[in-house]
């Protein structure tokens, strides 16, 4: 197999507060090759948006800081680069989509500003070029009358207009890789599903790795090659989409299973939750954060964290028990 | 039968039973948009519930989806008189209550409950959980003394699944869904007969969605409440609902028994709703047939002339944007509005060549 487009390496990511010390992301490695599309999973706050800001460099300092591990990025590290090296890799190498676009488009920018001065910048079009171009990536991610569209302002467009332009500027540089942190999360569903479709077709026809971070399984399971679930700062299972839906090894990855309600499920159907809360990130449990609400913890996983071994074939759960764990619960919760 | 109530969509087995605890009927709820500095012009009119008609039987929850500004939010404030209807009807124990005074609404404000979508807005962050949940009962006078009030609280503590000893905590001292409990608990206090759940479950995370369904489930069978149950979320909505009306600016376009609509969708607009949503089953969904609509929303400002959805509409044809289609039952207890829907062809001719 081929070198991947992207390696993470035992990335370590903490934050430090008045109320103590977050380990947002601890100990986390994964991989994305060119063209493959990988799905983050995992509920708010396990460490999602901070594993794709540690990528791109863009934690904030303080409070945040990398502590640890490799970016590995087309064969550089990305963590011994300069500033000015990074800059070039957010602009022309990654594509970034966040989930409120209002907040990282310019409001005081046209459009079509926002879209040459990157083309300007990184690739050195001239002006005219770059207009011509601009016009043209609005064209592509679907939006009508692009020229009249380039001397709008951001609050002009509907929400996923200015997805859709968010898209266009992070592909404008023909990226390698594409992040997209709970890119359709607040659209409306029709929407999501429009801009998720826009998303898979440009980066299919380009080649581009794709990062889909997203709490949506549903989403993960239509588009993603393979999955990774997080919960508190850890990646606790990984696989192809397929393997993993169909046979988690993970109790963490079983609940959230049994706890999503499903199109398809018959009225009146029960969920099965998983019990307890998420547990404050300051303050994890020892040895297997996920302990306290699992039904097969065992008294090892109080003391020792499990890590990621292979359960099945291409398939890498972090649990102790995980040859006991099965989707169907047998009488555990009784 | 008058007239009204027969274009009232309600279940196929309303007859047997002793009717509907609510009825909505042609309820309108417009709102003028100004403009200017010094006089207020009206400009236009929001039509955020334009006509909007439907029954919910005791101890039955209707789920009420759309996306996005279509007006789920508005038809569920104008049944409790949050908001004033335009015009139209909503009969509940019997009375109309568009038409009531200040003060008998005031009475029978304590049979109507109310969870909002926002665990972290919607609680007074001055008021102790204790407060917050015993304030229905205080405002109705359902205590006799200070004893038997904080007994009350108490025992709705435990009725949603918290423990009696976090009444004098303040809402930031809980989670998202522990402040979704404590609104359950509020929304419940007065012995409300009916609830509009209004996205209550959208801000919370999977795991702790499942706790709160169930629990509201549970509510259900144990005090025979009728829900009024609003979501984005058609999969949450599946799993809650006896039956489902989906709304698209303004209007409901579909109404069936919730499997029925799930499995049988017969408005263009519901089909690419369903569509749209995946299946957490990568097997399963990639082998589904997508349809993904063209354009954005259109502006409620604005709507299109005949059937709103024609402007996005993958199966309109040249009648569309001309004909107003009203909402027609094609099959027992389904009620769609298209003329393109199937069965809709004995209410609708075409008067195109
Ligand atoms: N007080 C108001 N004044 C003017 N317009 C309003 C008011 N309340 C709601 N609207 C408009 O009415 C329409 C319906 O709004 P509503 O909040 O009922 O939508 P919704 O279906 O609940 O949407 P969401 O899914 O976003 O909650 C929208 O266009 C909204 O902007
Ligand atoms: N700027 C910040 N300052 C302090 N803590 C942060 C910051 N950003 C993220 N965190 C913490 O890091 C953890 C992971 O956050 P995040 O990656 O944003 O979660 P999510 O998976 O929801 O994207 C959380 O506990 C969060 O509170
Ligand atoms: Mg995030
Ligand atoms: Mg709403």
């Amino acid at each position: 197999m081929t070198e991947p487009l992207l390696e993470v390496k035992n990335l370590k990511t903490y934050f430090h507060s008045s109320a103590g010390q977050v380990r947002a992301v601890d100990g986390s490695s994964f991989y994305i090759h060119e063209g493959e599309t990988l799905g983050l999973v995992g509920e708010s706050g396990c460490g999602k948006s901070v594993s794709a800001l540690s990528v791109m460099r863009l934690i904030p300092n303080p409070p945040g800081r990398i502590e640890d591990g490799e970016v590995i990025f087309e064969g550089r590290d990305l963590l011994q680069l300069t500033e000015a090296e990074m800059r070039e890799v957010r602009g022309s190498k990654i594509g970034m989509i966040f989930q409120e676009p209002m907040t990282s488009l310019n409001p005081v920018l046209t459009i079509g500003r926002q879209l040459t001065e990157t083309l300007e910048l990184h690739l050195k079009m001239t002006k005219q070029i770059a207009n011509r171009r601009a016009a043209e990536l609005l064209d592509m991610v679907g939006i009508a009358d692009p020229e009249q569209r380039l001397k709008d302002h951001p609050h002009q467009l509907s929400g996923g207009q200015r997805q859709r332009v968010m898209i266009a500027i992070a592909m404008s540089c023909n990226p390698k890789l594409l992040i997209a942190d709970e890119a359709t999360t607040a659209l409306d569903v029709t929407i999501q599903a429009q801009i998720l479709e826009l998303m898979m077709q440009l980066t299919n026809e380009l080649g581009t790795g794709l990062l889909i971070i997203t709490h949506n399984l549903g989403v993960v399971a239509r588009y993603a090659d393979r999955v990774n679930v997080m919960y508190a700062g850890k990646i606790r299972e990984t696989g192809p989409a397929i393997d993993l839906y169909r046979n988690p090894k993970h109790p963490y990855t079983v609940g959230l299973l049994n706890s999503v309600p499903r199109l398809d499920s018959r009225s009146g159907s029960r969920l099965i939750p998983i019990e307890g809360e998420i547990p404050d990130p300051a303050n994890l449990p020892t040895g297997c954060a996920f302990r306290p609400r699992c039904q097969w913890a065992v008294d090892k996983c109080a003391s020792e964290d499990p890590p990621l071994v292979e359960a099945a074939e291409g398939q890498m759960t972090a649990c102790w028990e995980h040859e006991n764990v099965t989707r169907t619960p047998t009488g555990a919760l009784a | 039968m008058t007239l009204v109530q027969e274009q009232t969509p309600t279940t196929a087995t309303d007859e047997e039973s002793g009717g509907p605890l609510l009825e909505v009927s042609d309820l309108k709820v417009h709102f003028p948009v100004k403009r200017g500095l010094i006089f207020d012009r009206t400009v236009g009119l929001i039509k955020a519930v334009d006509g909007v008609s439907f029954s919910i039987m005791p101890g039955e929850t209707l789920g009420l989806v759309g996306e996005s500004g279509s007006g789920k939010t508005t038809t569920g404030r104008a049944i409790l008189q949050l908001v004033k209807a335009t015009s139209g009807r909503v009969m509940f124990e019997g009375a109309d209550l568009v038409s009531l005074s200040g003060n008998n609404m005031r009475r029978m404000r304590r049979r109507l409950g109310m969870v909002f979508q926002d665990p972290y807005g919607a609680l007074n962050p001055r008021m102790t959980a204790g407060d917050i949940i015993g304030e229905p009962l205080v405002v109705h006078k359902l205590y006799q003394g200070r004893q038997d009030l904080r007994r009350q609280v108490g025992e709705l503590l435990e009725t949603v699944g918290l423990n009696r000893s976090m009444v004098d905590r303040y809402p930031h001292e809980f989670s998202g869904g522990q402040r979704q409990r404590i609104g359950v608990a509020r929304a419940l206090a007065a012995r409300p007969s009916f609830m509009v759940l209004d996205e209550p479950v959208s801000a919370l995370d999977v795991s702790i969605q499942a706790q709160i369904i169930n629990l509201l489930q549970n509510l259900q069978d144990e005090f025979e409440l009728s829900y009024l149950f609003i979501a984005h979320d058609l999969s949450v909505v599946r799993h809650i609902s006896d039956r489902v009306a989906v709304m698209y600016l303004g209007k409901i376009v579909e109404v069936a028994q919730c499997d029925e609509l799930y499995e049988n969708p017969l408005h263009p607009y519901t089909k690419a709703l369903l569509s749209a949503i995946p299946i957490p089953d990568p097997e399963l969904d990639r082998r589904r047939d997508r349809i993904v609509l063209e354009g954005d929303i259109p502006s409620p400002l604005n709507p299109p002339s005949g059937c709103v959805f024609h402007t996005r509409c993958p199966v309109a044809v040249e009648d569309c944007p001309a004909y107003v289609p009203e909402l027609r039952e094609v099959a027992p207890g389904h009620w769609v509005a298209c003329i393109r829907a199937d069965g809709y062809g004995q209410y609708y001719t075409s008067t195109a060549g």
